[in-house]
């Protein structure tokens, strides 16, 4: 087992334990954050190794969110099927939106994810007989349960938090050693190039997009039916530019990274709600400062001057 | 209302909003074709416009026109202030690179939204038209400070245009956004015009807000339609093209305005968000856009 593998495995343990020593407080927000930190796994596929600036993940995590929701509200389908559902609409819709969206590159790209982000977020709004708009609703705590066990119940809903994190920084971790994430690495430095070489540069893109998807619409199904919410606001432009802001903290295109680049804005904002309600700023001066002095983030700057084998 | 006059009343609201709308979208093309950069902020800059505007205005008492008049010129300075401020403290060191400034740029959105937002407050505040008469059709009356807000809208792009194609400095501007690096070999101050274009780029957006604050309301989340509108205007016009942004402003805002009296506004802006991302995916110089993006 190398180095890396090993680390990853130690902060998952790491993780597995914090719950029996965390108190009540830290214990919830671990569980939101594990969740929130999965999204911003998937968006550093697209925009950390694949190089592809999206404004439009909001719309595969409110895919995975609103499939969930709808699925317990209307369907009568709790929580494991939901999560199925979530992972398929994210997957599916990334898929859709990429086979569109990947004729432009760039700018473009940017602008086209986010009109078609936009589109899916007025969507839900214009059926707001359903999806009840931005009030949203709440799912059944009969359709949060898993074998028999509440995933209202703190422990449970941890445990869940770790899975589905676990599983998708795993998945991370292993498109970060394969070959394919190796093609991505290489698009994003030289796409050119790279097609050059007789790589199929929109078949790898369209892909990574179909992961960053499913990954995304999985955070989104559990984030509905563990904190049983769903809302319009979740599938708004916020909600593409915070794992934006997520991934440069922590450090693109490392593994580990939106992990911890989650955890700190999220305890940046919590801490500092104490003393302003000026979370806005915040946010904002952390991406200014962010892309000015931290463009590779922490651990990317850490990965360049002490640990070179970072994956 | 027979359809014929409701028809128009729809035409003339959508001139109002398309006027405001090719004034601010002006704003972002010209950042976008000299610069080569997207300003998300664009936004913000149009919703400072309207808030300075309603300062302004509060502060001047007199006749509402005297505080009009001095939003008029008092607003877009500002704004045009910080955006030059802007664009020396952040964009210069990162060089201009675009996806980097994307990111700045959304940042920058932040923090203005919460200076708004701190300072100003979350309400949504009036000012009142400099101007108070009616203009009366056979059928209806209608605002005539509306119609004098395409006037101004069209005097004020007409200015532009002058400027741009008449003027040394226009021709500093055109130099740069064709070629930077020749520019540079003959003498032009192209750091000095980046921060021009993207101060006279913000203060088109503001001088389009304090024309709309007297019909719409200053609002600290006013700008995130504008925001889009303009980028669907750009986008549809052809990037970095000022004919193609001026065209499609005209007939996005009508088509807006028209679709959204006699649709649910939010089916309209479905419609025009999708069109827009397939315009960009099958034409992604725009439509009137000769070069590529």
């Amino acid at each position: 087992m190398s180095r890396a593998v090993g680390l990853h495995i130690a902060v998952l343990a790491g993780l597995a334990l914090a719950q029996f020593t965390l108190p009540e407080y830290h214990h919830g927000n671990l569980a939101r954050i594990m969740v929130l930190a999965a999204f911003a796994s998937a968006y550093n596929i697209t925009f950390g190794y694949a190089g592809m600036l999206s404004l439009g993940h909001a719309m595969f995590f409110g895919a995975g969110l609103y499939a969930a929701g709808l699925a317990a509200e209307f369907g009568g389908i709790a929580a494991p099927g939901g999560l199925v559902l979530g992972v398929i609409a994210g997957a599916l819709m990334a898929t859709v939106v990429g086979v569109l969206a990947l004729r432009t590159t760039g700018v473009s790209f940017m602008i086209v994810t986010l009109m078609f982000a936009q589109a899916a977020f007025l969507t839900v709004l214009y059926f707001g007989e359903w999806t009840r708009g931005d009030e949203g609703f709440v799912i059944a705590s009969d359709m949060r349960r898993v074998l028999g066990l509440d995933l209202a119940d703190p422990a449970t809903r941890y445990w869940a938090a770790f899975a589905v994190f676990g599983a998708v920084m795993l998945g991370s971790l292993a498109v970060a050693r394969s070959s394919f994430g190796r093609v991505l690495a290489a698009i994003r430095e030289n796409e050119e190039r790279t097609r050059m070489l007789g790589y199929d540069v929109f078949r790898a893109k369209l892909m990574a997009l179909a992961v960053s998807g499913a990954m995304a619409g999985a955070a989104g199904a559990a984030y509905a039916l563990l904190f049983g919410y769903v809302g319009a606001t979740f599938a708004s432009i916020q909600y593409s530019i915070l794992p934006l802001l997520w991934v440069l903290t922590g450090g693109a295109a490392t593994v580990l990274g939106p992990f911890l680049g989650t955890l700190l804005m999220f305890y940046l904002i919590d801490v500092s709600s104490s003393f302003t309600t000026a979370h806005m700023m915040i946010v904002g001066f952390a991406l200014i400062g962010l892309i000015l002095f931290f463009p590779k983030g922490i651990l990317g700057t850490l990965r360049e001057r002490v640990v070179p084998w970072l994956p | 209302m027979d359809f014929g006059p409701y028809l128009l009343l729809a035409s003339l609201e959508g001139a109002v909003g398309a006027a405001v709308l090719a004034l601010t979208a002006l704003g972002l093309s010209l950042v976008f074709g000299v610069m080569r950069i997207v300003n998300v902020a664009h936004g913000e800059f149009y919703m400072l416009g309207a808030v300075i505007a309603w300062w302004v205005t509060s502060m001047v008492g007199g006749h509402p026109a005297l505080g009009f008049v001095a939003a008029m010129v008092v607003s877009p300075l500002i704004v045009g202030i910080a955006a030059a401020a802007a664009e020396r403290l952040v964009l210069r060191r990162l060089d201009y690179d675009p996806e980097a400034t994307i990111v700045a740029t959304i940042g920058l959105l932040y923090v203005i939204q919460q200076l708004a937002l701190s300072t100003y407050g979350a309400d949504a505040r009036p000012v009142a038209a400099p101007i108070d008469f009616r203009v009366q059709f056979p059928w209806f009356g209608y605002s005539g400070y509306k119609l004098c807000v395409i006037g101004a809208s069209a005097v004020m792009m007409l200015a532009v245009w002058l400027v741009l194609t008449h003027t040394r400095v226009g021709l500093m501007m055109r130099a740069t956004q064709h070629d930077p690096e020749t520019a540079r070999a003959f003498a032009i101050p192209v750091d000095r015009v980046y921060a021009g274009v993207f101060a006279i780029g913000a203060m088109l957006a503001a001088l389009g807000a304090v024309l709309i604050v007297p019909i719409q309301q200053a609002h600290y989340l006013m700008g995130h339609d504008p925001l889009l509108l303009s980028f669907i205007v750009v986008i549809i016009g052809g990037l970095g093209s000022l004919r193609g942004t001026v065209l499609a402003a005209v007939i996005i805002g009508m088509s807006d305005g028209i679709i959204s009296v006699f649709f649910s506004p939010t089916l309209a802006k479905i419609l025009a968000t999708l069109l827009v991302a397939f315009v960009l995916v099958w034409r992604p110089a725009g439509l009137f856009g000769a070069r590529p993006a």
